[in-house]
């Protein structure tokens, strides 16, 4: 909201502050002020002057030569511009001076521009008459401004009299945050009020004086109102003969400044009466409401509707409208209709101050989709005992500016009066909150600053309707604290008992993936949780595919963020495919985020949020890089057995040879492998890359940080190495799986040391060479147990078709 | 024969002597001191000697031995210095070259943010608690104090499922739900995921990371708001940190407040960075409202608190001056590795 300061200033006439000062004290009070401009920024030695005597200049066709009386001399200037005659009273700017703008009312410089005596083509000229531009504002704040040429100043002002003053630009405009809780103070008035109580000075409210003729409305008008739950109150007075014509400067030149472009004078009364009073109001055409009658109702289910701005609106049963005794007319608090606005030839109306029902009109507005001034103030719960001043100091606009004939008496529906609310006081409480120790008279001063009532007797702080935010006493205590100062509370930590702190188990189990994906050289990414449904076509996913069941958005930020992501694979290979190609190399990346999985579609419970541990590569890195990783991540967080790969893990997203399912303990815990080229190709990435993801759930399970100490080998052990001719179809996992089931409680440890496929390897086989030790922890071994054991090893290996090497 | 001795133990110091190398004192040992050595000979010649002569013949000769052997010591510890010192010599490398790095990966600065945010809170006693990313409507909404029709509800922008489910808008719904459980006094933090419909720019994202505090015990008071919070901004920012409370508007707590910190770009007195105000908005905070305390069945009587939620990617974006927010989601290595 952005407010002049002199129409504050109009309600708090000994408000003398410096706008720094002011901005810092009313934001410290909780009227937030963003910011300010001050209208006279870059205006210097600007005064009024008279044009004595316009003569064309000798040698330019388009420039003139004028004699200006500035109240302590006449000076020459030379202008181009085509407006100016003998006699009229101009701003001038005189040598040294400054000006906001240039003529084209482009954007100001943050200097100014200054302006020197000099020569126009061989004429001295020693000053500028000025546009409306060249004062940093617009036409759209003084309409009366020529489109293109010097602003002409009223007749009766005195030549050398200072311009800024008389154009009102001595002011400052301050835009406002408001909080929504606050809907008093989206008026002038309501931050008048704030402003008179943080600098300790009277508000004074406008004055409005009875208004209207010797008729009487209810002779004119009949309204009703048949949801009274949504219109808390409805008044409606008539003006007639109406006279349209420019509301007088002063009025436009608020409007403007608070953002408000100035039409006429009715249409800028009842802006003017929104911003004084917060409250929005409505004119009709009394003479296009049929029947002369208006009907308060919801609208029909399936009724459509075509508001002022020409725009045809769906209904239902719940929007609220307000109708004449033949047809709907306007949408209430929203938008009025076409078919009741106000034209030009209108000879009497109908101005409506109402109060709806604020929920109402906020799902109203968003159903129609049509969001105006006015539902953003209804939308937040209007004062009804505000609708009758506001109505009456339109009307009382209407008389002063002779825009028409005020027809006597108001139509008021108001079945129940809004009651002032009552809240417990007790300083003691207060000071308990807030932990200060204020005295309660000054507490009760802050509060009849805020025009806050208190009963004695009842020790009851009394809450002004205008003033709905205050519901209990801890709205109360908000009160104290503002206007205490929240700086003058002190600071303490909270006593109390002792508490223990810390990150859950989950947490600190993610902490150790961060540090191994980290050590292996993996850079953490983050990317979003919701993306398109066509990722699972780019990933070539199976068309029955569990995962393609993703909970849907129902207002989601376009088509390409409107699921629920149910794989982590497409943020991954997004920011793969970003780095590649910014040619970025050797590229690991990591992340660790929820994926949501329904348990059913439509949601009707949450769903199963899986954090999801996945690492990404390309470049210097392979399969078993990737596996590496997975293994250490397994290590770092106690999962001490040995994982199993099975190759059959059927991920359409993979390379058919290069992938495979983690198990551990008999469970699936993720899967890896290489990205299939086609869906590598889908996403840009140029490379071969990698994928790992794990699910932290059920890894969880499996995790531990309880360590045992087993003492460090006594006795020496005795390595025997093999050297086997094995059926390519025959994995190492298999040779492993032998050696472990077949040694016994011997076995310490094995390792592959050379695998070789070749010339002088028999077709159909490959080379696998174990290195396998073994170990007792109570005596050395003899070879005798060991040879045993190795031939228990070899038969199982003969069993898979794997002979010795010769 | 004891001239014999004299002219060994001559030739024998000469060779030692001469040596320039390890093996050749090795080679000089054998022919001297050896089984077939000369000194050995000597003493198998003894037979020739008249045994009242030959303890003094034995006694030369262990002398001759003795100072051979002597000899042999001293010029061995002498050449193998010398070899060590050539092979310094030769072993020099350019410690300049290049370091072999083992390419450590680096921390997302969100999370750097976070661990920063929990290292400070845990060590006040607070707990980390984590709850659903998808969450009721009662648990973002109502519960915290923001009825259907509540104005608030609009400036959130919610992402809806349902009419019952939301993507949640902040983190404060686990506070609602620990609180829910009843366990007093509760001291915590909840930091995650949430998400706004707002379109992506540089300064907005429709997912982004919050964390919100909460503190619920006897005698709990704004006073005490504010000293955690300070305590906060000066770990988090620097000792000399100062901080400004403003009064605010939050449905969940009242009253409410806003808090800055002194930029610690210019400290406070001004600067591009600060708009020129000296001051930079950090969070959100109040007292829990009485209304939120009931619903979740805790005596507002007996009992009060305070909460306060903070932003993680203002405080990512403000601490490492990184100027573009849609930086943080691209992922491009050569962003990531400057944290």
């Amino acid at each position: 909201m952005n407010t002049a300061l002199s129409w504050i200033k109009a309600y708090v006439p000994d408000l003398d502050v410096t706008p720094q000062e002011y901005t810092d004290a009313m934001t410290l009070s909780g009227t937030k002020v963003e910011g300010y401009e001050c209208l006279d920024k870059n205006l210097e030695k600007i005064v009024v002057g008279r044009i004595e005597k316009i003569e064309r200049h000798p040698d330019a066709d388009k420039l003139i030569v004028c004699q200006v009386d500035i109240g302590t001399e006449t000076i020459q200037i030379v202008t181009g511009a085509p407006n100016v005659k003998e006699g009229d009273k101009v701003p001038v700017v005189l040598d040294g001076g400054k000006v906001a703008g240039g003529h084209d009312g482009g954007p100001l410089p943050e200097e100014g521009i200054k302006i020197k005596k000099g020569k126009l083509r061989g004429i001295e000229s020693n000053g500028m008459m000025c546009s409306i531009e060249e004062l940093g504002s617009s036409r759209d704040m003084y309409p009366l401004a020529p489109e293109s040429g010097i602003y002409i100043l009223p007749e009766d002002t005195p030549a050398g009299a200072d311009a800024v003053e008389v154009l009102g630009l001595h002011d400052t405009v301050f835009e406002y945050e408001i909080t929504s809780n606050r809907v008093d103070c989206y008026s002038v008035t309501g931050i008048a009020r704030e402003a008179a109580a943080t600098f300790h000075k009277k508000f004074i409210a406008p004055v409005i004086t009875p208004t209207g003729n010797s008729e009487d409305i209810h002779d004119y008008l009949k309204v009703s109102v048949e949801d009274k739950k949504l219109c808390q109150r409805y008044c409606a007075r008539m003006v007639k003969n109406i006279k349209l014509a420019p509301s007088p400067e002063w009025m436009q030149r608020r409007l403007a400044a608070s953002g408000i472009r100035p039409i006429n004078n009715l249409v800028d009364i009842t802006n003017y009466v929104m911003e004084e009073y917060g409250q929005p109001m409505h004119a009709y055409d009394y003479d296009l409401i049929a029947g002369h009658e208006i009907i308060v109702r919801c609208a029909k289910d399936g009724d459509t509707f075509q508001t002022l701005d020409g725009q045809v609106r769906n209904l239902d049963h719940t929007v609220l409208m307000i109708n004449d005794g033949e047809k709907e007319v306007g949408v209430a608090g929203i938008m009025g209709g076409e078919n009741s606005k106000i034209t030009d030839d209108v000879k009497t109306m109908v101005f409506e101050a109402a109060c709806f029902d604020g929920p109402n009109i906020r799902l109203s507005a968003k159903k129609i989709g049509l969001r105006t001034d006015a539902s953003g103030k209804f939308e937040k719960g209007l004062d009804p005992n505000n609708a009758q001043a506001a109505i009456d100091r339109a009307c009382q606009l209407v008389e002063e500016l002779g825009a028409g004939e005020v027809v006597g008496g108001m139509i008021d529906v108001y079945p129940e009066k809004r009651q002032e609310r009552r809240i417990p006081f007790h300083a003691d409480q207060i000071n308990k909150l807030l932990g200060t120790n204020i005295d309660k008279q000054d507490m009760l001063e802050y509060f009849s600053r805020l025009e806050l009532g208190f009963d004695q007797e009842s020790s009851e702080v009394i809450a002004p309707t205008f003033r709905q935010d205050l519901e209990r006493p801890a709205d109360i205590a908000e009160e104290v604290a503002r206007f205490y100062g929240y700086d003058n509370i002190p600071t303490t930590l909270p006593s109390g008992e002792a508490t223990m702190g810390g990150l859950p188990y989950k947490l600190r189990v993610e902490q150790t993936a961060r540090e191994i994906a980290e050590f292996c050289g993996f850079h953490e990414s983050m990317t979003y949780s919701f993306e398109s449904p066509k990722v699972f076509d780019k990933l070539l996913m199976e068309e029955d595919s569990p995962l393609r069941r993703a909970i849907e958005i129902s207002n989601p930020l376009g088509e390409d963020f409107s699921i629920m992501r149910t794989t982590p694979l497409h943020g991954m290979l997004n920011s793969l495919s970003t780095n590649y190609n910014r040619r970025n190399k050797n590229v690991r990346l990591y992340e660790l985020a929820n994926i949501y999985l329904p348990k059913a579609l439509p949601l009707t419970e949450l769903p199963d949020e899986r954090m999801q541990f996945v690492l990404g590569a390309y470049g210097e890195v392979d399969f078993f890089d990737m596996k590496g990783v997975a293994e250490e991540f397994f290590d770092k967080a106690g999962m001490s057995k040995k994982p199993h790969y099975d190759p059959q893990a059927q991920k359409p997203w993979l390379h058919p040879g290069r992938q495979a399912n983690i198990i551990y303990d008999g469970k699936t815990v993720g899967y890896l492998g290489e990205i299939h080229p086609d869906v590598a190709d889908n996403y840009k990435i140029g490379e071969k890359a990698y994928i790992a993801v794990l699910d932290m759930p059920e890894l969880l399970k499996c995790t531990t940080y309880d360590r045992k100490y087993t003492g460090l080998a006594k006795y020496p052990s005795v390595t025997r190495d093999i050297s086997m001719v094995v059926p390519k179809s025959i994995m190492v996992g298999q040779i492993e799986d032998v050696i472990e089931q077949r040694s016994g409680r011997i076995l310490e440890s094995y390792k592959l040391f050379d695998i070789y496929e070749g010339a002088q390897i028999l077709a159909g086989h490959k080379s696998v060479a174990y290195s396998i030790t073994f170990r007792a922890g109570d005596r050395t071994l003899e070879d005798k147990e060991v040879n045993k054991v190795m031939e228990k090893i070899l038969h199982g290996l003969r069993g898979l078709g794997i002979e010795l090497r010769a | 024969m004891k001239d014999q001795l004299e002219k060994i133990k001559e030739e024998a110091v000469r060779q030692i002597e001469a040596s320039e190398a390890l093996e050749r004192l090795n080679e000089i040992r054998v022919a001297y001191l050896g089984k077939k050595g000369e000194l050995t000979s000597v003493l198998k010649g003894m037979k020739t000697v008249a045994p009242e002569d030959r303890p003094k013949v034995g006694q030369m000769v262990n002398e001759a031995r003795e100072m051979i052997e002597a000899k042999l010591e001293e010029t061995r510890q002498a050449l193998a210095k010398k070899a060590r010192e050539a092979q310094m010599k030769a072993e020099v490398i350019d410690v300049t070259l290049p370091a072999k790095k083992a390419n450590v990966g680096h921390r997302h600065p969100n999370t750097i943010a976070l661990e920063e945010l929990e290292r400070i809170f845990t060590g006040m006693g607070y707990e980390v608690v984590e709850g659903p990313e998808i969450e009721y409507d009662e648990y973002n909404f109502t519960k915290l104090n923001i009825p259907e029709g509540h104005p608030a509800k609009d400036e959130q922008d919610t992402f809806y499922i349902n009419k019952e489910i939301v993507l949640r808008t902040q983190t404060s719904p686990v506070q609602a739900r620990t609180m829910e459980k009843g366990v007093l006094p509760i001291r915590m933090i909840s930091p995650g995921r949430v998400f706004r419909s707002d379109e992506v720019d540089a300064t907005h994202s429709p997912s982004f990371h919050q964390v919100e505090g909460l503190v619920i015990d006897k005698n709990i008071t704004f006073a005490d708001l504010k000293g955690t919070l300070a305590e906060f901004a000066r770990e988090l920012f620097g000792e000399e940190t100062k901080v400004k409370f403003r009064p605010h508007h939050f449905p969940f707590t009242e009253p409410s407040a806003e808090m800055d910190v002194s930029c610690f770009k210019c400290g406070g007195k001004g600067c591009r960075f600060c708009k020129g105000t000296g001051w930079i908005e950090i969070l959100g905070c109040g007292m829990v409202h009485p209304h939120v305390l009931e619903m979740c069945k805790i005596d507002p009587e007996k009992y009060t608190g305070f909460a306060f939620g903070v932003g993680l990617e203002r405080i990512a974006l403000l601490k490492y001056e990184i100027d573009d927010m849609r930086l943080l989601y691209e992922n491009d290595v050569r962003f990531l590795k400057q944290f």
